[in-house]
């Protein structure tokens, strides 16, 4: 799916993790970039072109669109010209992680063996940790898929005086890190925080009952709050491109309003929730600053396990091993998402 | 309108707001006043002060401050080049190397950030590249890591240029490279912003592959507000975590700036 609404709200595709981050969306380009007013070439000037200049294009040269693209100087072979930034990617990249799959199979000990792998699996912590992220991965996933489906559908049909403003707030909040809602939520929920306040202020009880942040419920509540504008954008987009009509037919054939949403908006809607739902889930799934900053001993996702694990043990083979598991789990996943975007946008 | 009902309509509405400005605004206001607040655990917060701009404009965060920024820019602009260069090269490929190079390029964001700085760590950690413990790591994890977006952005942007300004300039008789720096690049120009615009933002804010390899002289600001906060001092933590904010807002907003007298060209 491309821009098709031109107002910015990029696609459910843009298959960057946080594609539609908004430093792209506020403002994004407000005019196609075909649309700027240069005296065209194409609008009947070129009719005025002596009809001897030799057209000594290449560009014209190739009968496809493909290769009517090509804008690159020189007379290199396009895999030449994409060689410096694969390589560049190779080192950086792909070497590294060759390098951590290596480092897996290496054992402190010496030699090669699959040894880390046993241990690592059979250690509680990492089934554990398996358990939680995978859980709270889907949790907030279904959870943000509700809310942003619930939120857009407001902002979409249901507009209000600043509906606009709130879209582009949403866009905002996803400039920002993940760690400050848990920072928010620490002063909203902490033990000495707003609600405990509240709580004890009014009760006169020595604690209050808010004590969810430091388990995966309060983990759990700080994702979705920042993922759900993932959802949204997507749908927004998504519903921008509904044709009223259908929803103005719908209800003048005695439709009410759940049964337009259920019959009309879902099925439209379903593309931008799958692939919206699927980025969510693979973020989710590497999400560490939320977790980090929750400060719980008591939740420990995979990204955090390989966090401990290097840094605090200095158990390098461990946390190459938890790496990998992880990799695989979020490219799996990844692969799907792009499958399923692409599907929809097809 | 799917709602006709006034009545029904005021209550979408006011559910709307019980659920966004608690979920979305809250946070963020929060934050915001935590960081002009000593105490905090009333309605509102307490004992206004400043002090914790003070302590957060100077010092250790005022260094932490130009790390991001130095961090955030360098990488931004690098990847900026690596990801343009990458989508330009794209579209002369054919379809099978296309989607080869799209597939490697959108790679970094299907990898957890944490594995990207383990795994950046774990390679130059030895030679022949030795980088642990300067700053040059830091920098190559963040250009690692946006360098997707960039590439992302640009080759969405291509995808939609009309290639007839090309052609044209072409059939006029523009050599390829002339085509690519006067009609190619300026097109472009509104999507190279936005995308250093974005790669600008997720560097400012990048914790996890941070956390993995800082060296001690190196403390990008999201490092330094975890420090605070681990800490206890949640309030210094805050107004740091403000300046992080209005940084990447008032940049944000500079490269928009850009790309609006670029649109007009």
């Amino acid at each position: 799916m491309t821009d098709p609404t031109g107002r910015g709200i990029l696609p459910t595709t843009a298959p960057t993790g946080r594609p539609e981050h908004p430093a792209t969306s506020p403002t994004r380009h407000p005019q196609h970039p075909t649309a700027p007013p240069v005296n065209s070439p194409i609008s009947g000037g070129s009719q005025k072109l002596p009809p001897t200049r030799p057209v000594t294009s290449p560009v014209s040269a190739g009968p496809s669109g493909r290769s009517a693209r090509r804008w690159l100087p020189g007379s290199a072979g396009p895999v030449l010209w994409a060689l410096p930034p694969v390589v560049l990617l190779c080192l950086f990249f792909l070497y590294p992680l060759a390098l951590v799959l290596r480092q897996s199979v290496s054992p402190d000990t010496g030699g090669t063996s699959l040894r880390p792998y046993a241990d690592v699996f059979a250690s509680a912590a990492f089934r554990e940790a398996l358990g939680t992220t995978v859980w709270l991965a889907l949790a907030a996933t279904a959870g943000c898929l509700l809310l942003g489906f619930a939120l857009a559908l407001v902002i979409a049909f249901v507009p209000f005086p600043g509906a606009r403003a709130v879209a582009r707030f949403v866009d905002v909040f996803l400039s920002f890190p993940s760690f400050l809602v848990t920072l928010a939520l620490l002063f909203v929920y902490g033990r000495v925080g707003i609600a405990n306040g509240l709580w004890t202020g009014l009760t006169g009880a020595a604690e209050g009952p808010f004590r969810f942040l430091t388990t995966p419920w309060g983990v759990l509540l700080a994702e979705i709050t920042y993922f759900t504008p993932f959802v949204m954008r997507p749908l927004l987009a998504a519903f921008s491109q509904l044709d009223t009509a259908q929803l103005e037919a719908a209800s003048s054939l005695g439709a009410r309003a759940p049964r337009i949403v259920r019959r009309v908006i879902l099925p439209e809607a379903l593309p931008a929730l799958a692939s919206g739902g699927s980025l969510v889930l693979v973020l989710c799934l590497n999400e560490f600053g939320i977790v980090l900053f929750t400060g719980a001993k008591g939740v420990t996702t995979l990204p955090m396990l390989v966090y401990s694990k290097a840094i605090l043990e200095s158990d390098y083979p461990g946390a190459c091993v938890v790496a990998v598991v992880n990799v695989l789990i979020s490219v799996g996943l990844y692969a799907l998402y792009r499958m399923v975007s692409r599907r929809a946008g097809a | 309108m799917l709602v006709h009902s006034r009545r029904a309509r005021w209550a979408l509405w006011a559910g709307f707001l019980v659920l966004f400005v608690p979920l979305f605004a809250l946070p963020l206001l929060v934050v915001l006043g935590a960081s002009l607040a000593t105490h905090w655990s009333g309605v509102l917060p307490s004992g206004p002060t400043l002090d914790h701009y003070r302590a957060a404009t100077r010092g250790e965060a005022l260094g932490a401050l130009t790390t991001s920024l130095v961090t955030a820019v360098t990488a931004s602009l690098l990847a900026l080049i690596a990801g343009t260069w990458a989508a330009l090269a794209g579209t002369a490929l054919g379809r099978r190397g296309r989607r080869v190079l799209d597939a490697l390029f959108v790679l970094p964001v299907a990898v957890p950030s944490v594995v990207v700085g383990l795994a950046v760590l774990v390679a130059f950690s030895q030679p022949p590249l030795l980088l642990n413990g300067t700053r040059w790591i830091v920098v190559a994890a963040h250009t690692v890591l946006v360098t997707a977006f960039a590439h992302q952005s640009v080759s969405a942007a291509l995808d939609r240029l009309d290639p007839a300004y090309a052609q044209a300039a072409a059939s006029l008789g523009a050599r390829p490279g002339y085509v690519l720096r006067r009609v190619v690049l300026p097109l472009l120009l509104p999507s190279l912003t936005a995308a250093t615009g974005l790669c600008f933002a997720l560097s400012m804010g990048e914790l996890s592959a941070t956390m993995m390899l800082y060296p001690p002289d190196w403390t990008p600001l999201p490092v330094l507000i975890h420090a605070a906060t681990d800490r206890g001092s949640l309030f210094t933590g805050s107004a740091v975590a403000v300046v992080l904010m209005a940084t990447t807002l008032l940049v944000l907003s500079a490269v928009s700036r850009i790309r609006t007298r670029a649109s007009y060209r």
